[in-house]
């Protein structure tokens, strides 16, 4: 297990808080009047300014992702695997940034924060948000970190499409896209599942039409049982069936035992469910599955994803695994199949993994190898 | 570098667009990025090779030949190579008309099965050729489809693929006049250079 000792590993890392008093238009028509975005940051800046990688999360994600908080924190960032010195994001090499979007729970301006106009949180009425929103904000963090142009943009999941949309709406800025595990757009599956999270959530009494946080409550049963149902997407059927199979955590399946048995799958997904709820936003959650079901990349480009890719002058790599079912390597071969038609360079790899969606946060020794690779190409130039 | 991989660069425009069906490990596509500045993608479906055309920063696709090459544009490369893979394919036929789909030229080399080693080999041992250049046994080769300068040959004429060009490997450096004269006999790699 690793340590914030441990040489391998980005240390004790503080987050900071960047804040941008001029308003900012948003793609529903509103304008979000000021905003603030809480970020890390982990290596070094250089000279030239131009060994800065920034990291897009997924859509329970957040700005943490590598190092400890402090020295008995039990758990490192969520991609500390791949960000530290000598990990495929050498932070030896780079300068990683990575922000909470806008419209998340853990610091940067969201349905949690304060509207200026009432005085109270905005909840349910913070303006809907699109991946372009995101984009469109960090590019003042980086003008405000002095970062004309990313070595390389990189993002699992949501945090792909969101590094693809960087890729179109600032060309210039971008030297390479790093897409992993996902997908141009949601198929009519993901945008499902999407909608039984929802529902979950407002179908909670405690949600009380998302102004839950006026009347001191939380839809922590929704938020629960929404996770419980992503969860179960973001593995595969195998990885389920090697952590669990039918295990019993109690009672038996004997004839004449009256007790019900409960499975250890259960009790996890419980356990998640829960974690996740007491450190989660309800209408964050809500926010950040509507803007995955709205993104299709190619919507402004006549939904021609060859005709929005002519649009990126950055190299890509896209990296898919073998048995995920939520953004499955058929959608990563539609990006590459738009790149190859639009003449952009492009580098793929489908990684055999047993692990569903969840492969792109471990260690899988291919994977790790291929990323390691292609980032030493994005060092050698940058 | 692979001697037939040598002979084909000159074959290939400066600052084209190549594509590598097979690209192994990317020496080729590196050496035609040095030599030629093209720019190059290759193919490949072993791990191990895709990691090491990656580290020589290169871009590479994992993808497999035989589910088809239908995700590539008609003419959107200048050149396709594929070295010593056509052998080892599904269908080769189907290969060869993809690939002319494709590119405007393409670049084939396979090791000729009619090389009077080969033929030594069956006719007196009565068994399939084992040697250096096939080191496989006929139930575990991964080349599925040996054939002889005149079966491609003869498969061009069928399929109206006109070759611009052939050149020959021989068993050593001192043979390529034989390999050049009798090349069914004596050309251990035949290379063509073909269009439609």
């Amino acid at each position: 297990m690793s340590t914030a000792h441990d040489s391998h590993s980005v240390g004790i890392v503080t987050p900071q808080v960047a804040r941008f008093e001029q308003s900012l238009p948003l793609a529903c028509g509103r304008d979000l009047p000021a905003y603030e975005l809480v970020y890390e940051t982990y290596g070094e800046l250089n000279a030239q300014r131009s060994n800065a990688i920034l990291v897009c999360h997924a859509l329970s994600g957040h700005h943490h992702a590598a190092g400890y908080h402090s020295a008995d924190d039990k758990r490192p960032g969520w991609w500390d695997e791949c960000i530290g010195p000598g990990k495929p994001i050498d932070t030896s090499h780079f300068y990683v940034v990575s922000v909470n979007n806008i419209g998340g729970c853990h610091g940067s301006t969201g349905p949690m924060s304060i509207n200026p106009e009432t005085g109270k949180p905005w909840g349910p009425d913070f303006p809907p948000l699109r991946a372009r929103d995101w984009v469109h904000s960090q590019a003042r963090l980086a003008d405000y970190l002095g970062i004309d142009c990313w070595a390389a943009i990189v993002g699992g999941s949501l945090g792909g499409m969101q590094a693809m949309r960087w890729s179109l709406e600032y060309p210039q800025r971008v030297r390479h896209c790093i897409v992993i595990a996902a997908a141009m757009k949601l198929s009519a599956q993901n945008l499902a599942f999407n909608e039984v999270a929802r529902q979950a959530i407002v179908s909670d009494p405690q949600f009380a039409g998302g102004y839950y946080q006026e009347h001191n409550a939380t839809p922590s049963q929704g938020l629960a049982l929404a996770r419980m149902v992503g969860h179960i997407t973001y593995l595969s059927d195998n990885a389920m069936a090697n952590k669990f199979g039918r295990d019993l955590r109690s009672g038996t399946l004997e004839q004449g035992d009256q007790e019900q048995a409960e499975f250890q799958v259960q009790s996890y997904l419980r356990y998640q469910g829960n974690q996740f709820s007491g450190s989660f936003d309800a209408n964050t959650y809500i926010l950040m599955t509507r803007a995955l079901d709205y993104f299709d990349l190619a919507r402004e480009y006549g939904n021609d994803p060859v005709a929005a890719f002519k649009n990126a002058s950055c190299s890509f790599l896209v990296m898919s695994f073998s048995t995920d079912w939520r953004f499955s390597p058929e959608r990563s071969r539609e990006i590459v199949d738009a790149l190859i038609a639009a003449d952009r360079p492009v580098t793929y790899a489908e990684i055999e993994a047993d692990e569903g969606h969840d492969a792109f946060l471990l260690p899988i020794p291919r994977y790790v190898d291929v990323f390691r690779a292609y980032m030493r190409r994005v060092g050698e130039n940058s | 570098m692979r001697l037939d991989l040598t002979h084909i660069q000159r074959w290939i425009a400066p600052e084209s667009r190549v594509l590598d069906l097979g690209c192994g490990n990317g020496e080729f596509l590196e050496l035609l990025r040095e030599q030629r500045q093209v720019r190059g993608t290759g193919l490949e479906i072993d791990g191990d090779m895709i990691t090491a055309a990656i580290s020589r920063g290169l871009n590479i696709i994992e993808q497999n030949m035989d589910q088809g090459l239908a995700n590539f544009p008609d003419q959107s490369f200048d050149t396709v190579v594929m070295a010593h893979a056509l052998q080892a394919v599904h269908f080769p036929d189907k290969v060869l008309d993809e690939m002319l789909r494709i590119g405007r030229q393409c670049i084939v080399t396979f090791p000729n099965f009619g090389h009077w080693r080969c033929r030594l080999y069956l006719g007196t041992r009565g068994r399939m050729p084992v040697s250096r250049f096939m080191p496989h046994m006929w139930y575990d080769t991964p080349n599925i489809h040996f054939c002889t300068v005149k079966d491609f040959e003869a498969l061009c004429a069928l399929k109206g693929i006109r070759i611009l060009a052939r050149d020959v490997v021989g068993n050593t450096e001192r043979t390529p006049v034989l390999a050049g004269t009798w090349p069914n006999l004596f050309a251990t790699t035949a290379i063509y250079h073909i269009t439609r």
